[in-house]
Parts: C-alpha cells; structure tokens; sequence
C-alpha cells in the first residue's frame, strides 16, 4: 500500500491522476460493483434469462479504460467485465438493466442482451461473443474518422488473455501498427480465460512480449491498483491521442468471480487467491484513498449507499417495462425495403 | 468500343470515388498494384488515399470495414478471390450481417468477391460463396451476369446500406463485353428474362447464365423453345418473377455452378414446389457442380461444372418427361 501511495504523489503533476479524476473514478467502480452485485442476485433469483457475466476484480483496470475518453468524439469497445468503463463512458444501470431484462426501450430493443449492449452512433461499440472480432471494428471506426480529416481521436478496444490466442486479435493489432491507428489495445490478463490457465493460452513470458513484435509501444499496469491503471492508462491514450500509434496495455488482475454466474470458479489456484494479484481492486483502492485523505470510510459507504439507490431505481423501471412484441417485429434484418426477400414475409403474417 | 465486365466494375467503382467522397477501396494488392485481376487499376493514383493496399487479414479488412460503415463510410473490400473470403466469414456473418438487427444502424458495405471456376484454378481459386452468404440473415447477394449489371448493380451496392456480398464471376471477366456502359439500371432484387420461351424454364445466374443461354439456342434446331431467368442478386431471390415463367412452361431446370447440398437451386426449387405445385407438368430438377472440391485439371473442372451440352442433356430429359 504505501508503494502506491508514494507513486502517488510522486506523479502529482501527471493529470491522470488529479484527485477529482481518482474520486470519479473509484465512485464509477463501486456503482459498477454494487450494479453487477444486484445483477448477481437477479441471476439468482432467476430473473434474468441468459447469462451474467460479471467483472468483479476488474473494475480498476475496466474504469480506466472509460474514464479517459470523450464522448462523442472517441471510440469505446469493451469486453465481458467492462461494467466500470461503460458507465464511464456515460452507459447507465438503467440501459444495463433494460438490456438485461430484454427491455424495448432498451438501446438492444431485446434483440441482444447482457453484455452485448452500446449505442454504436456514439461511439460506444456493441460487442459480438466472438473474442478478437471487435478489435479491427474499432480500428475501422478509427481509419474512417482518418480519412475524413479528423484528428485528437482515440479508440480503446479491451479483450482478455485468452482473447489473446485468436486470430482476428493478430490481425486487428498488427493492421492498426501497419495503419498507426490511435488505438489502445488492453489486454486484462486475468489469469483464466473461462477454466484455462495463462500455461494453456500463450507460452511467452509476459502478453507485453507481444508490443515490440507488433511494432507498438507497450504499457503494464497493475490491474489490482487504481493509481497504476490510471496512470496507465492515461499514458496511452494520451500516446495514441497524440499520434504515437497503436499502444498495447497489460494489466495483471485476478478475477474474482466466475466466467459467468453460472460458473463456481472451483479451478483458480487459491495461491493466486492469495497473492497480490488476487487482491480486491475497490478494497485496494477505497484504502488507497483513505490513505491519502481523498475520502473517507463513512463517505464511501454513503456513496454506496447512493450506488444501491441508483441501481434500485433502474430496475424498478426496467422491471415496468414490456419487451418487444413479437406480433410488432417486421424481421426484417436488412434496411433497403425493395432488396427485403419478401417470400419470408408471408410467413410473418 | 467495347467494354468488358472487369471493366465495367473498375468504372462503377471509379465513379463511385468520383461521386461520393465516403467511399474507400481496401484490399490486398488493390494500391498501385490496381488488384490481382486489375479492377482498381490507377484508381489508387486517381484517389490519392483512398484505395488502399491492405495487410493478408480478411478478418481485419472486414472488421475494418464494419467500423468504418458504423462512421458512415462506404468501404468497398476486394477479396482477392471469393475463396478467401471464409478467412474473414465471423466478420462477415456475425458483426456485418447482425448489425443493423442488432443495433438499428445499416452496415454500408460491399464485399467483392471474384468467384467461380476457371482453367486451372483449382480448390481454392474456384469456389462459389452465394450460398453460404444467403444464408445468413442480414446479407444482400448480388451475382451479376452481364457487363451491364457489373457496372449498375456495383453501383447500386455502393449506394445501399446494407451489406452486400457482390459475387463477380472470375471467367467473365475478360471475355465478356458490351458495346458500351448502360444509362439505365435494372434495380437489384429484381430478375430478368433473359430468353422468352415456352417449353421450359431454366432459371440461373452468374456465368451459368451463358452457359444455359447457349445451351436453349442449341435446343432450338430440335424445336424446343427455353425460357431463361437471369435471377441476378440471389439474396433476395425474386420468387415472382420465376413463378410467373414456370406458370408459362410448366418444367423447371435451375442450374447453378455452386455445389448442390442446399443453395440458391434448392431455395429455388423449394419455393416452386411450396408455391408452384399445380404449376408444374413434371417434377422439377437442378444442375450443380458436383459435391467435389473444384479440380485443377481442365478435362476434371469441365465435368464437374454445368456446361451448356449438360445443361441441354438435362433439358431434353427434363422435356420428354
């Protein structure tokens, strides 16, 4: 603890870590725990269908990935435990739980859930499961914005370490090196993708190894340490931003749920339970800022309060509201009403 | 003067450049090269940035793509055969295609594929992709048969925005021509007739439309008259317009160059059987490449793919029935 304390203020100039920015940013990590906290037991009441895929222990790394970009003007693709990054790119426990729920007024209209949300118009990309997929789509957004002459732009695209092994992850990184694209590449090595361990994913020494190969600047952060993944973080997207390329980001973390709600986690080595690694990102950082008087005990568990408020307030009205009505869809999956295959239309009557 | 299909593709995506600055040419080899086939020949020189060499990662050039459409770009991606296109098929199928479902924004793309078989091209410089893009929701299929609809149907693929999949058939590239450029476009979705005729219809697309046209004109010294439907873009597949033509004839061939589990010749059939049954005065048939990898010899491609003796062979069966 006091190492970071003393990073702390030893980069007390380094605007990524300006106190108003670190409260901002420990508040938006306990909205997003107190919102996946209440997701978890919506699972398990059974009133969700499908999936929870929850980011607990990820929520320093996640929120600093958000936390740093504009909105509009910036791109955001988050992965599975982004719930700290999209609510600081501006999503809402309202939109969170209106997608869960399957809600019309949601952005997905019920047509996707869960994680698979975002308003992409601006900025804020909707994932598909295929790990890797939504790198290049940032990319794209990028390159667009490019050649129409805009600059200052940057896009953080966020994938695991198992995310890592596919191919569409070497393709997408290596074209945003060819095309200098101010993307900021994060990977969170939460040590299991799913059941399998980092031993059964990659054989380099460390996922940074990957940077130089690619030609791009790497970064590594502490996943477990808010200061560390703020001063990150801030670094690469101001790199990115100001036209230094593609940047790569690492961050050790644990994570400290299952894949899914449906998953006990019953294969995590409990030494790394217990190592540094294994620490609780909000615990770290609520002591963290205690310590160097930005808060206190009895505002935190305030500001929890205010989270819990927050959270039951959206799902008092998400739980109101109708999903899509079947007889209402005109399944239609493409927008040129004369290039409609219309020989399906009549089975929709 | 005369202009032929690769042509015609170079000048829709030349004017298209031309005329709407959001629009940008990716793909491998497509810069100062001009294209593997040539169909961006000095167009890089001509739009300065804009026609792009891309790195061998069609996942990443689609991907590409999609973010760039979601920005209100009109990326056109050059696979350099339709073939390598299943390197980049999650992209295509899984974030092009379910986006505007998904997200109420439409995907502008166009994904150009040179597709089918030609001398000596072998397993995996042949193949057929339409089926396999039809059948996933969210596609447009285009399949051009003529220079004509080379040029307006590139254009119209441009301009819509949905994605489309614009199959550009590999053999017609150089030896097909017409005098000129049209003026007036046949709108996609819509099928043509070819060849009117009376005996039989033979519904068909791409180059097996050449193939079925001359195989109808050899038919005709033995007095029968074949109706040919060029469907054009197979995704959607205008199911009208060939039941309009069976309800004429009454016997139905579809040839196709794809392989024959499924496709566009099975979703045609199914549609005549479902809502043509009484049309019919004999059970209706399809001819497709056989269910082989395409060969590379010559005399093993020629019988694998429709031909116009074996597309008139089956005719002759199909009208003695």
């Amino acid at each position: 603890m006091l190492t970071a304390v003393k990073e702390m203020s030893a980069g007390a100039s380094d605007p990524s870590l300006d106190p108003e920015l670190i409260v901002q940013a420990f508040r938006t990590m306990l909205r997003a725990r107190v919102q996946e906290d209440k997701l978890a037991s919506l699972y398990r009441a059974g009133m969700i269908k499908g999936g929870v895929f929850l980011g607990k222990g990820q929520e320093a790394l996640s929120v600093a990935c958000g936390i740093f970009l504009r909105r509009p003007g910036d791109i955001f693709g988050p992965c599975i435990r982004d719930q700290a990054g999209r609510l600081a790119f501006g999503d809402t426990a309202l939109d969170t739980l209106r997608t869960y729920f399957g809600s019309a007024q949601g952005p997905m209209r019920g047509r996707d859930g869960n994680i698979h949300r975002g308003v992409p118009r601006e900025g804020y990309f909707a994932m598909i499961s295929h790990l890797g997929s939504m790198i290049a789509v940032v990319c794209g957004a990028l390159y667009a914005r490019r050649l129409r002459g805009e600059t200052g732009m940057v896009g953080v695209s966020v994938l695991g370490d198992g995310g890592t092994s596919t191919g569409a992850f070497h393709e997408a990184v290596n074209l945003a090196a060819v095309e200098k694209l101010p993307l900021v590449m994060v990977v969170a090595n939460n040590q299991y993708a799913y059941s399998t361990p980092n031993s059964r994913q990659f054989a380099c020494a460390d996922l940074l190894d990957k940077a130089p190969g690619y030609g791009m600047a790497g970064h590594k952060a502490d996943g477990t340490d808010l200061f560390s993944c703020l001063e990150t973080l801030g670094r690469a997207v101001q790199a990115a931003r100001e036209g230094h390329g593609p940047q790569l980001v690492v961050a050790n973390l644990l994570r400290l749920v299952g894949h899914g709600e449906h998953d006990d986690a019953g294969y995590v080595d409990p030494r790394l339970r217990e190592s540094n690694v294994g620490r609780d990102c909000l615990e770290v950082a609520a002591q963290l800022l205690i310590a160097n008087d930005l808060t206190t005990a009895e505002e935190i568990a305030a500001w929890t309060v205010e989270a819990q408020t927050e959270v039951d307030q959206a799902l008092s009205i998400a739980q109101r509201e109708k999903g899509p009505d079947p007889n209402k869809e005109d399944w239609h999956a493409i927008s040129t009403p004369h290039l409609v295959d219309g020989h399906f239309d009549e089975d929709n009557e | 003067m005369s202009v032929t299909y690769l042509e015609a593709i170079r000048a829709a995506q030349e004017r298209a450049l031309t005329d709407d600055p959001r629009v940008f040419i990716y793909g491998q080899d497509v810069g100062s090269f001009g294209g593997a086939f040539k169909a961006t020949k000095n167009l890089a020189a001509k739009f300065p940035g804009r026609v792009v060499d891309s790195p061998i990662s069609e996942d990443a050039m689609v991907g590409l793509a999609i973010g760039a459409a979601i920005e209100g770009a009109r990326p056109i991606i050059e696979m350099q055969f339709a073939d390598f296109s299943t390197a980049g098929l999650n992209q295509i199928v899984n974030q092009a295609a379910t986006l505007y479902y998904r997200t109420d924004i439409p995907c502008s793309l166009v994904i150009r594929l040179p597709c089918g078989g030609t001398v000596g091209g072998g397993p995996f410089h042949s193949q057929s992709m339409e089926a396999i893009y039809s059948h996933y929701p969210g596609l447009v299929v285009m399949t051009p048969a003529t220079v004509e609809d080379a040029y307006s149907m590139l254009l119209e693929a441009i301009a819509i925005d949905d994605p489309v999949i614009f199959c550009e058939h590999k053999l017609l590239y150089y030896h097909l021509k017409a005098d000129k450029l049209p003026d007036l476009a046949m709108p996609a979705g819509k099928a043509r007739i070819a060849r009117a005729g009376r005996d039989a219809t033979v519904v068909t697309y791409s180059a097996m439309l050449h193939e079925s046209l001359q195989a109808a004109e050899d038919l005709v010294e033995e007095g029968w008259q074949i109706e040919v439907i060029d469907l054009r873009t197979v995704k959607p597949l205008d199911t009208d317009t060939v039941l309009a033509s069976v309800a004429r004839t009454g016997r139905l061939l579809v040839v196709g160059e794809a392989w024959p589990w499924g496709g566009v010749s099975a979703e045609v059939i199914a549609r005549v059987a479902t809502e043509g049954f009484g049309l019919l005065d004999a059970a209706p048939v399809r001819l497709n490449a056989k269910d082989t990898p395409v060969p590379y010899h010559p005399d093993l491609w020629a019988a694998h793919r429709p031909t116009a003796s074996a597309v008139a062979a089956r005719l002759r069966q199909l009208l003695t029935q």
